[in-house]
């Protein structure tokens, strides 16, 4: 208490150095960080560099106190601190910054910054804080309209409200996560540039968590990268370049294990997609102007950081997103995702986060297995279903996938992730007439065993001769499966390139967006 | 041995969606013995009246069937689209619809046909302006993201100022005098009685439209289509399923049925349009389509409780000196026990399915 109403009241003009000593954390079996040293010094950027699943995330955690390291400490002013919660942390003046949006839509800017303070105030004098937060604002680096509702601020401004509340706490080292993936690149850099001027005037020090090379590039002074959990180097920005940065984010050598892939002719084009663009959510384009073929027996993957389009591109080509321009041919003609054209060339589809995107989660497993077939015979005749032979169906998938159910008439939701997985891949890839397969972030969290099982399959059908468009996060994944491997950024393919040619580190600096 | 697993019929799941809701109904009943005591009235004298009136004896049952058949089909203009994931209570609206879209057809076909004929026009006329009155709410949703439950809603109140305005100036008959009403339908086209009682021809279309909608839902693909789409959009998208043509024929379909139920009470019970058609069997049936938890079958069981409950406010007036809006507080109860029973499922362990663990099979997470 005493260390808080110190650092409250007399904000001290010398910055705490930060650091974290010989950080482990493991959960159950899994080593999610291994002995990291971080070490932030007063008035710099410091970058956080990494891969997804890097450990990023786990290291700033254990430093917020929401998660306790199994090893290690943090030592802030040069004596080791107990953070168990992010409560503790804003008492020694650190603050974190997370990538979505914390701020409550419906309230004004004011309410939402007297929201974030931990004080326990029961009634608020809104004339005195008004005053107040009119006087902070005009200090402060960033301009926002202080009686507007949250909602109503554009996305850049919203990042910014975000900054300002841990301005307005006080806290003199930021965190933050991945700042400007949901912002345009002209806001991303609007903002760091405004914090690194409050960073070279003495006032903040910043842990900037990224990906993208550029950022690290122009706006850091420091830099550690991180890899499958461990230290993989660190120094200062001026003394690497960028190829140094994608050589220890992506490691040197990979061992590939190479599936066995037969020969086969690639002359036919099965999926074309011509100039397609599409918007996110918010009405921003994510997807802008993208060509692509994929030929029959060829697995083509397309790498990226997460939020640079494929994600709409994938929704795009499944019929869960409208286009707002640009065409899909499948065979050479006109694909717009209905069910008679994804059953007349055989399209099937691997979703990332089959429970969210691939199945209805209370109908039963049979159902959800039946979700390809049920309007077709033996499973419906004249529009009636055949119950038996739909659970029949179900029943011979679940020994062949050897999903894990009670019985074909669970609700698929009360099944466990992998298996849910199962069912999903059941009903996907039990089909020997598929022609097109479009997998995106097939594999995420699964172990290693349903990850072979995954990629022995998808192989199976390319020697089949199926065209396979395979979306992922792990740039391992897709050397490993594909023929031809591009790279996506902001929305367009960025590179290309055969598998067998491919150079890690160009793909690693064109998915970081140079 | 994993087939002997999987075959295993999960008893305790339909054991569980029996028990809590008629717990519900028990709660609520003791609630409601409470209320009564309160007003003075003996709880179980009132507990027997309600069972005399509504299920003691032939005639008490007759009234109660009487009651039910609009409900019956109500209920199914809320039950069918709850099945794709919309919330619709614009029953009263649509039954309201339903019963001016059958008035007008009898009227204008008069004598000209055989009465067979006009009563099927009639039918289809209710349903016709039942389906499109509900069919506006599901494609406000589909193609504006217009909230379903409220459009609907506000719908019924545009329905009965439309009823009102028409029968009050346009439509009147002139020696209607104490409640404006259209003319009558000719005696000969009137729904009839079941020979034998005194139940109309309603009850049947109530039963058929039940079971007909049950089918529909549990063994037809459009039924498979509708509750997948229902169970996530996302999922029926990527199986290519068209959700708006869904959403749309399933608002139809819907609003058909509570416009027939309109046209029940026009041919069968009134014989004119009046504000007679809102007395109330629009909001019933959204009860009825709560507690029977979206299951056209059960709807029909459920419809004939609430008929019978609803047959005894006039005993509750007269044997017990209660107001007879006394059935209305009963019924609210029952809604709110209901509603609140749903947040029990899966809270007992009794109910769960047990996880047998195939011997030749290790379990993978």
């Amino acid at each position: 208490m005493e260390a808080m109403t110190a650092n409250n009241q007399t904000p001290t003009k010398v910055l705490p150095a930060l650091e974290a000593v010989n950080m482990s954390k493991r959960f159950g079996s899994l080593v999610a960080l291994d002995r990291v040293n971080l070490t932030i010094k007063p008035g710099t950027v410091h970058a956080l560099l990494g891969e997804n699943g890097a450990g990023k995330s786990t290291l700033v955690k254990c430093i917020m106190g929401f998660y306790q390291p199994t090893e290690g400490e943090v030592v802030i002013d040069g004596r080791s601190r107990q953070i168990d919660s992010p409560r503790d942390a804003h008492k020694y003046g650190v603050g974190m910054v997370y990538q979505h949006f914390t701020s409550v839509p419906a309230m004004t800017v004011a309410e939402n910054l007297v929201l974030s303070r931990y004080d326990n105030t029961k009634l608020i004098n809104w004339k005195r804080e008004s005053e107040h937060l009119s006087e902070f604002m005009a200090a402060s680096p960033f301009k926002v309209p202080l009686d507007v509702p949250v909602a109503q601020l554009a996305a850049g401004q919203k990042q910014k409200l975000e900054i300002l509340k841990q301005i307005y706490l006080q806290s003199r080292i930021l965190i933050l996560d991945e700042p400007t993936s949901v912002l345009t690149p002209q806001e991303a850099d609007e903002v760091l540039g405004l914090l690194r001027e409050e960073v070279t005037a003495g006032n903040l020090s910043i842990l900037l968590i990224s990906h993208k090379f550029r950022e690290v590039m122009a706006f850091c002074d420091e830099v550690t990268v991180l890899r499958k959990g461990k230290l993989a180097g660190t120094g200062l920005v001026k003394d690497l370049n960028i190829s140094d940065l994608a050589e220890m984010m992506m490691g040197e050598q990979r061992e590939l294990e190479q599936i066995e892939k037969t020969a086969t002719s690639t002359d036919k084009t099965v999926l074309e997609i011509k100039n397609i663009c599409a918007n996110q959510d918010n009405g921003l384009p994510a997807v802008k102007g993208l060509n692509l073929k994929v030929n029959s027996g060829e697995i083509v993957g397309i790498a990226g950081i997460s939020g640079n389009g494929q994600k709409e591109l994938v929704e795009v080509l499944s019929g869960q997103r409208s286009a707002t321009s640009g065409s899909i041919l499948v065979n050479g003609e006109t694909y717009r995702a209905t069910r008679e054209e994804m059953f007349r060339h055989q399209v099937f589809s691997l979703p990332e986060e089959p429970l969210h995107n691939a199945c209805a989660p209370n109908m039963s497993v049979a159902e959800n297995m039946a979700l390809r077939t049920f309007d077709r015979p033996p499973q419906s005749q004249r529009g009636f279903l055949n119950l038996t032979a739909i659970r029949q169906a179900a029943k011979s998938l679940i020994q062949t996938f050897s999903v894990h159910t009670p019985s074909p008439e669970t609700p698929i939701a009360n099944l466990s992730g992998g298996n849910i997985q199962r069912a999903v891949l059941a009903r996907e890839l039990s089909s020997d007439k598929t022609q097109l397969l479009i997998a995106a972030n097939p594999c995420f969290g699964l172990d290693f065993g349903a990850v072979d099982f995954i990629h022995r399959s998808i192989i199976e059908a390319r020697n089949r001769g199926v065209a396979v468009l395979l979306v992922s996060e792990d740039l391992d994944e897709l050397l490993k499966l594909g023929d031809r491997i591009f790279a996506i950024s902001e929305g367009k393919l960025v590179y290309e390139s055969t598998t067998a040619e491919a150079d890690i580190n160009t793909i690693g600096q064109r998915m970081a967006g140079h | 041995m994993f087939l002997t697993a999987i075959d295993r019929y999960s008893w305790r799941k339909s054991l569980e969606a029996i028990c809590i809701p008629v717990g519900a109904v028990l709660v609520a009943l003791i609630i409601f013995g409470v209320f009564c005591a309160v007003v003075g009235a003996n709880p179980f004298g009132v507990y027997g009246s309600i069972y005399k009136a509504a299920f003691g004896g032939w005639s008490a049952w007759q009234r109660t069937f009487i009651q039910a058949s609009p409900l019956m089909l109500s209920a199914l203009c809320t039950v069918l689209p709850a099945r794709l994931g919309l919330v619709i209570i614009g029953n009263e609206g649509a039954l309201v619809m339903g019963g001016l879209g059958a008035i007008a057809v009898g009227l204008s076909l008069g004598e000209s046909l055989p009465p067979l004929l006009v009563q099927i026009g009639m039918a289809m006329g209710g349903m016709l302006f039942g389906g499109i009155w509900i069919a506006i709410a599901g494609a406000l949703r589909h193609y504006r993201a217009v909230n379903e439950t409220i459009s609907s809603l506000l719908l019924n109140y545009i329905a009965i100022a439309f009823l009102n305005h028409l029968v009050g100036g346009p439509m009147r008959d002139p020696s209607s005098l104490n409640k404006p009403s259209t003319f009558p339908i000719a005696e000969i086209n009137r729904l009839g009685d079941i020979p034998g009682t005194r139940i109309h021809y309603g009850l049947l279309y109530g039963l058929i439209a039940c079971i007909v909608a049950y089918i529909l839902i549990q063994r037809t693909t459009f039924g498979f289509a509708a509750r997948t789409a229902g169970g996530n959009v996302r999922a029926a998208q990527i199986a290519g399923l068209p959700v708006g043509k869904l959403t749309i024929i399933i608002c139809f379909l819907a609003g058909s049925c509570a416009g027939l139920a309109g046209m029940v009470e026009v041919a069968a019970v009134h014989g004119v349009a009046n504000e007679s058609l809102n007395v109330g069997y629009g909001y019933g049936g959204i009860l009825v389509a709560f507690v029977a938890r979206h299951n056209p079958l059960a709807s029909a069981l459920v419809a004939t409780l609430l008929g019978g409950i609803l047959a005894s406010g006039g005993i509750l007036q007269r044997s017990h000196d209660l107001p007879d809006a006394t059935v209305l507080v009963f019924q609210g109860l029952v809604f709110l026990m209901v509603l609140y029973s749903d947040s029990l499922y899966g809270r007992f362990a009794f109910f769960q399915e047990r996880e047998t663990l195939p011997s030749n099979l290790s379990p993978i997470e």
